[in-house]
């Protein structure tokens, strides 16, 4: 009986963290670099792009972890420089609006909210 | 046999049910994602002060994102390149093989406001109906719908926003 309860919890609290739903955890290269993760807020950009814009014209999978995101890229404007330019958005300059997440923390997204699902890859 | 620890579990599980336990819209220093350490924690926008005009929903972003699209209470822009094609396609797919539930309706529309063809088509699903094998088991480990239902798109709370068409001998909901 205990062990149900216990995958009952397990597949019914929120995953891990109480950040927002989507958020996405990037953190490949950052710790190693002396850097905050990145934390991107799916929240704050689908409410000015619709999804097709990063992951059909950017070309963004969408698998957590499936894109290799550098600074060397985004600089030459591919993934986040696409519009990070200081053009369409605010530029790479300003590290510390994207690299804000707490050191150490894994690459991953929230998300099974309330249920088991996919955030707790 | 003590009755009282499944009972307190009981109480626990209804609260996490119905959404009463873990605040919604922390302020970022306390998500536990952002570092409250970080020289821009109060400069990035807070999730509750936008989303908190948006229409409300239960679960996920506590966002009905849909319906903050089609009330224009946000206007997402569709492309970034200007040859880009934008493809609409306003088409429903049933799915019946589901079992004893209800079967699933498919709302190609808006998803396609969302999405573009080749996001789905044929990366996770086959253009031809009923060629895509799926189950609810993939679709909680993040396969087939569950790519972006319980990742980005509202989760898997509530079974009949997806299993919405009665079956066949079911008694309608």
């Amino acid at each position: 009986m205990k062990r149900v309860w216990g995958v009952a919890f397990a597949l019914l609290l929120p995953a891990g963290a109480a950040a927002e739903y989507g958020d996405v955890v990037l953190n490949r290269y950052s710790d190693d670099a002396g850097m905050r993760p990145v934390v991107f807020p799916h929240w704050f950009h689908r409410m000015r792009f619709r999804c097709k814009v990063c992951h059909h014209e950017l070309g963004f999978e969408m698998r957590v972890g499936a894109n290799d995101v550098t600074m060397e890229g985004i600089i030459q404007g591919r993934y986040c420089g696409m519009c990070h330019n200081g053009d369409v958005a605010w530029s790479a300059e300003n590290c510390d609006l994207c690299h804000s997440g707490l050191p150490g923390l894994k690459t991953h997204i929230v998300g099974g909210h309330r249920t088991g699902g996919p955030g707790r890859w | 046999m003590k009755l009282p620890k499944p009972r307190l579990s009981l109480a626990l599980l209804s609260a996490l049910l119905a959404g009463t336990v873990g605040a919604q819209w922390l302020p970022l220093g306390k998500d536990q994602v952002h570092d409250p350490q970080s020289p821009v924690i109060d400069i990035l926008q807070a999730p509750g002060e936008a989303l908190s005009q948006l229409p409300p929903d239960d679960a996920g972003n506590h966002v009905r994102w849909v319906d903050a699209l089609r009330g224009g209470y946000i206007q997402p822009r569709s492309t970034i390149f200007d040859n880009t094609q934008v493809r609409l396609l306003d088409q429903d797919i049933v799915m019946r093989n589901t079992g004893s539930a209800a079967y699933v309706r498919f709302p190609h529309r808006v998803h396609t406001e969302w999405l573009d063809c080749s996001n789905c088509h044929d990366y996770l699903f086959q253009r031809k109906a009923g060629a895509t094998r799926m189950n609810m088991l993939g679709i909680l480990s993040g396969e087939a719908c569950g790519r972006c239902h319980g990742a980005v798109a509202f989760p898997l709370t509530d079974c009949k926003r997806c299993h919405s068409v009665p079956a066949d001998g079911q008694v309608g909901q």
